[in-house]
């Protein structure tokens, strides 16, 4: 399943966002990613994270002082803007509209999980199709996996975190067992893999 | 075509066939989260497809009731975000005082858990005995359970700590009996409250209020709905009168956002502003 950097195939598809889910151990990876884009990266990032139901926003904070890219909770029908990241608040599950808006709900749990990231994957894969990057780092539930088979379904490109290199590889595994997973890489290669994608469009535009 | 866009039209024709047969619109719904809810009824329905729902709701009302309990999302619990009721208490509380006779709305209620707490705040603070509450909800399943106020006793006690967030004054538990697994509301917390069946939909101002809370019920609308809604509060707050919506509906995202002075802005708490 592992490819290597030089045998990807090249980014043949105008992608517009990108999703990531995380849950326990998916703090370091979710910030070594970010870490990786710089201030011109053109595609918005949607984060779900599991967090503690008390959590009141500071799990966006941490993600900001990681980034480079703008980080906030965003409010429900908020428009989402390129180069920006947004994070799931706490006990709200978070939606893509295919408008273009962010929709937050409350309906139940989803894999005892509010937010859930089942929830954004599969609202994303209907709302940009495969125009969708999916992320699935360190967790121990396998929230995430039904979205993955979404977003491939859809078109979209799947990278797991390499799950040798997660402090909890079940989540990753569990995405990578529904044979729905693209690519395999550890968190520095996953940073590099969405610069290669997400400039894609800016190349394109000037030719 | 793509078989997600043949869904969203079957989706389409579903929710028309809902609104002409029944009266409830779902057209205007937040997109998303009731597609979601739909895929969710068809895997469990017997049906191959959404346009297979389609004549069984038509013509089996028992079929269109229980993917109406789809629809309805009643998560609630007693001071959600403490910080809102903190909020009503040192921002609201001094200038409702200022009227002789003070009447507020809880839109979208649900299962009252939010209207006794703001009953609870309301009595501490003096002002419940001059008060009139309306709480209402177009699901009468909550409407009925937001009546009777009775509710789980380990819900209750976690409560405990939201309440004292919020500035309680005393001890929650003085405001429920509880009786082994379930607890009942003290019947002196519903004498001020009115519950009534309302759809914000399709129903209109029925009174001038000085306090509106109506929260975590837009994000479940379009634009065009909550425009609607936040029509009618504006209809029916007097000048000077309060709106709180929910910790994640700003109203800066909305064609209301000029009629208003924020209160509080962590809280959502506005003030409609003299004028037209
Ligand atoms: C998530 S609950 C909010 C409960 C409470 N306000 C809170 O914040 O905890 C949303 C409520 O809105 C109600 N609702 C949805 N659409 C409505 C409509 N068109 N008219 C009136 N109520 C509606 C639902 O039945 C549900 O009880």
């Amino acid at each position: 399943m592992r490819t290597k950097e030089a045998q990807r195939p090249p980014c043949s598809v105008r992608r517009e966002a990108v999703v990531m889910g995380g849950s326990a151990g998916g703090f370091p990876a979710l910030t070594a990613i970010l870490s990786g884009l710089s201030p011109d990266f053109l595609l918005p990032v949607l984060v779900v994270q599991h967090l503690h139901p008390g959590d009141e926003g500071l799990f966006a904070q941490h993600l900001a002082r990681a980034a480079r890219l703008p980080v906030s909770e965003p409010c429900d029908k908020e428009r989402i803007e390129r180069g920006h990241v947004y994070t799931a608040p706490a006990n709200y599950h978070m939606l893509v509209e295919r408008d273009g808006t962010i929709a937050l709900s409350l309906e139940a749990r989803v894999n005892w999980s509010r937010p859930s990231i089942d929830v954004l994957f599969e609202s994303a894969a209907l709302a940009w199709g495969e125009g969708v990057i999916a992320i699935i780092v360190s967790g121990a539930s396998d929230d995430g996996a039904r979205g993955m088979r979404a977003i491939k379904a859809a078109g979209g490109l799947t990278i797991a975190q390499e799950p040798a290199t997660a402090e909890y590889p079940f989540m990753p595994q569990a995405a990578i067992d529904t044979g729905a997973v693209d690519e395999v890489l550890p968190v520095e290669a996953i940073g590099r893999r969405l610069v290669e994608c997400g400039g894609w469009q800016v190349k394109n535009c000037r030719l | 075509m793509k078989t997600n866009e043949i869904e969203h039209i079957e989706i389409d024709l579903l929710l028309e066939a809902i609104y002409r047969r029944y009266g409830y619109d779902f057209r205007s719904y937040a997109r998303a989260s009731i597609e979601r809810r739909i895929r969710q009824f068809l895997s469990g329905s017997g049906c191959a497809s959404v346009s297979e729902m389609i004549p069984k709701v038509l013509h089996d009302e028992e079929f269109f009731t229980r993917l109406a309990r789809y629809f309805s999302i009643s998560v609630t619990e007693m001071f959600r975000d403490p910080l809102v009721y903190r909020a009503v208490r040192e921002k609201v509380v001094p200038l409702l005082r200022t009227w002789p006779h003070v009447k507020i709305w809880h839109a979208g209620c649900a299962t009252g858990e939010e209207v006794y707490s703001l009953a609870i705040v309301l009595k501490e603070e003096g002002l419940y005995e001059r008060a009139t509450i309306y709480a209402t909800d177009f699901s009468d399943v909550a409407l009925e359970r937001a009546r009777e106020g009775i509710y789980e006793t380990a819900k209750l006690r976690e409560a405990t700590r939201n309440y004292q967030q919020a500035g309680g004054k005393a001890s929650f538990s003085e405001y429920y009996h509880a009786r082994y697994e379930a607890a009942a509301m003290d019947g002196s917390l519903k004498e001020r409250v009115v519950f009534s069946s309302h759809n914000l939909a399709s129903d209109s101002v029925f009174g001038e209020m000085h306090l509106v809370f109506c929260r975590n019920v837009f994000i479940y609308f379009k634009r065009d709905l909550q425009h609607r809604a936040l029509g009618l509060f504006t209809e029916s707050l007097v000048h000077g009168g309060f709106l709180c919506l929910g910790a994640k509906e700003d109203l800066r995202f909305t064609d209301f956002r000029d009629r208003y002075e924020i209160v509080d802005d962590k809280a959502r708490i506005y003030k409609k502003k003299d004028g037209p």
